[in-house]
């Protein structure tokens, strides 16, 4: 369960969110819309503890984000796989090393690393690239890498901000439909994006952020961005 | 705790690597850090050792008129021995003088006949004094002037040579301290440009840091593999300053022996070889892990 309470979040020269409340339930797939510097990022931001709320309560799972330790944040982000637009992969690691990297800061023992990771591989259909390393890869490849890293340790959430921004037509349905898969095998998903034709075709529950105001929350909804 | 120590060893290892060229770089500007420390110990032992020479060369004469007694000179020279100014005192009999004298002048016919036709010796007996601290010199000359042993001195040769030793006390003293000033500054300046290096190469891995912790890796983990590395360029540019080091301490040391008498570089190198190392070692590892700390102490914050 994800809940936001109450949340404003302040930079020092302006308002990035004001008075969000909302909650998540497990497994949903959840799309959160808006413009740019609407205030999407900041959501996410906040859910993954990157920046702490100026006013309210975040609670993400067993977490009480906004009241985190420094050294529990980690623990936060184990259970949270997180999706970036820029895929945010470790460069001088191979595609293996990128994946079991998440399985060895959760303290996985060594023996079951191996399997773990072709499993996720086969998952996201990229089975014998393991030795690869990211620059080797295409986009489309290097997404499914950072989805394979996000859901490698079994998270109770996913996080994908702007998946699909640097990605061919293509590829963007491959990603989105792994998402979904993803969501059906049990995990809650959030999606931060402004790709109209991917919220439409979802038809599942979309949050509009205008100006840092949650201003639309619909059980089935469609991209209305003003 | 065993696996997450094999897996911070196993990335230090593999970054260390994989960044080859960054790591080579590094490597060097702390191989040369190591080598001006190494170089800053070496120096300073033959500097110490061409001061001590330079310094055992200065000594006081004292004169005896030739009618004092033996025994009467050996008291005075065990009263000067419970000075704390004094290093040592050698005895030269008249007779030892003497012999000295012939020894020194056998080549010449005018001096060794004169001698023969003198008849009696001349010549009379002394004590060399040698100060702890060449400071100490005017301490001792003034003591043996007192009233109580000038009725048995001939001459004490210090005031005569006042001015030499005076000069001599003072470049030894400047040059030790010229010399600690300069091992603290080339110091620094090998710390300060190790410290900017590592910091630099920590500084192009700052994306993979933020990665790391948005993965879920505690800062344990994500530090671990560069104080690793930092480690790792302690021990390899330690190993390689000493084999780059000995063969030249080797080849200067009988080169420096002709210059300054009785200085073994060598022998103090190889005697002294495990410390220097261990120096070495301490130096760069401490340089690497240091650096690594306070450079990797910045992006974690992320």
């Amino acid at each position: 369960m994800i809940t936001f309470q109450n949340v404003s979040k302040n930079y020092s020269c302006h308002e990035a969110l004001t008075d969000i409340n909302f909650k998540i339930a497990p497994q949903e797939f959840v799309s959160v819309v808006g413009r740019s510097g609407a205030g999407k990022s900041t959501v996410i931001k906040l859910l993954i503890g990157e920046e702490r709320p100026t006013k309210g309560r975040i609670i993400v799972g067993q977490y009480d984000v906004g009241k985190l330790r420094p050294r529990d944040l980690p623990k936060l982000r184990r259970h949270v796989g997180t999706i970036f637009q820029d895929f945010r992969l470790l460069p001088s690691k191979t595609v293996f090393e990128n994946i079991s990297f998440a399985l060895e800061v959760a303290g996985y023992p060594e023996r079951e690393i191996p399997d773990i990771v072709m499993e996720v591989l086969d998952l996201v259909d990229l089975s014998g690239k393991e030795r690869n390393f990211v620059n080797e890869l295409s986009g489309g490849e290097r997404q499914r890498v950072a989805i394979a890293r996000a859901m490698v340790n079994k998270p109770d959430i996913i996080i994908a901000d702007e998946p699909t921004g640097n990605l061919d037509p293509f590829n963007t349905v491959g990603i989105i439909n792994l998402l979904t898969k993803i969501n059906e095998l049990g995990t809650t998903v959030i999606l931060a994006t402004h790709n109209k034709d991917i919220v439409d075709q979802l038809n599942r529950r979309v949050m509009v952020i205008e100006n840092g105001r949650l201003v639309k929350d619909e059980k089935r909804g469609k991209y209305s961005v003003t | 705790m065993a696996t997450t120590l094999y897996r911070i060893l196993r990335h230090g290892l593999q970054n260390f690597w994989r960044q080859r060229l960054l790591s080579v770089a590094t490597l060097i500007v702390m191989l040369l850090a190591l080598l001006v420390f190494e170089w800053l110990i070496i120096s300073s032992f033959i500097g110490g050792t061409a001061l001590d020479a330079i310094q055992d060369k200065i000594d006081i004469s004292v004169y005896f008129k030739t009618t004092i007694e033996e025994d009467k000179i050996l008291d005075i020279q065990r009263t000067l021995q419970t000075l704390d100014e004094v290093k040592e005192v050698e005895y030269v009999s008249r007779q030892e003088a003497l012999e000295l004298f012939k020894e020194r002048h056998k080549d010449d016919e005018t001096i060794s006949k004169a001698l023969e036709e003198l008849g009696d010796n001349p010549l009379s007996a002394s004590l060399n004094i040698k100060a702890k601290n060449p400071e100490q010199y005017s301490v001792i000359a003034t003591y043996l002037e007192n009233d109580s042993l000038s009725e048995y001195i001939e001459k004490v040769d210090y005031r005569q040579n006042k001015v030499v030793i005076d000069r001599l006390t003072q470049i030894i003293s400047l040059s030790k301290q010229a010399g600690l000033i300069l091992i603290i500054v080339l110091t620094f300046a090998a710390v300060l440009v190790t410290f900017n290096t590592i910091l630099l190469a920590i500084y192009s891995n700052k994306e993979e840091i933020s990665i790391m912790r948005l993965v879920g890796a505690s800062n344990f983990f994500i530090r671990g593999p560069y104080i690793v590395a930092g480690i790792l360029y302690g021990t390899i540019a330690a190993i390689v300053g000493m084999i780059i080091t000995t063969p030249i301490v080797l080849f200067i040391s009988p080169h420096m022996k002709a210059f300054i008498p009785g200085m073994d570089l060598a022998g103090y190198f190889i005697h002294d070889l495990p410390l220097l190392f261990l120096y070495q070692l301490l130096f760069g590892i401490g340089i690497g892990v240091i650096s690594s700390l306070i450079a990797i102490r910045k992006y974690l914050r992320i």
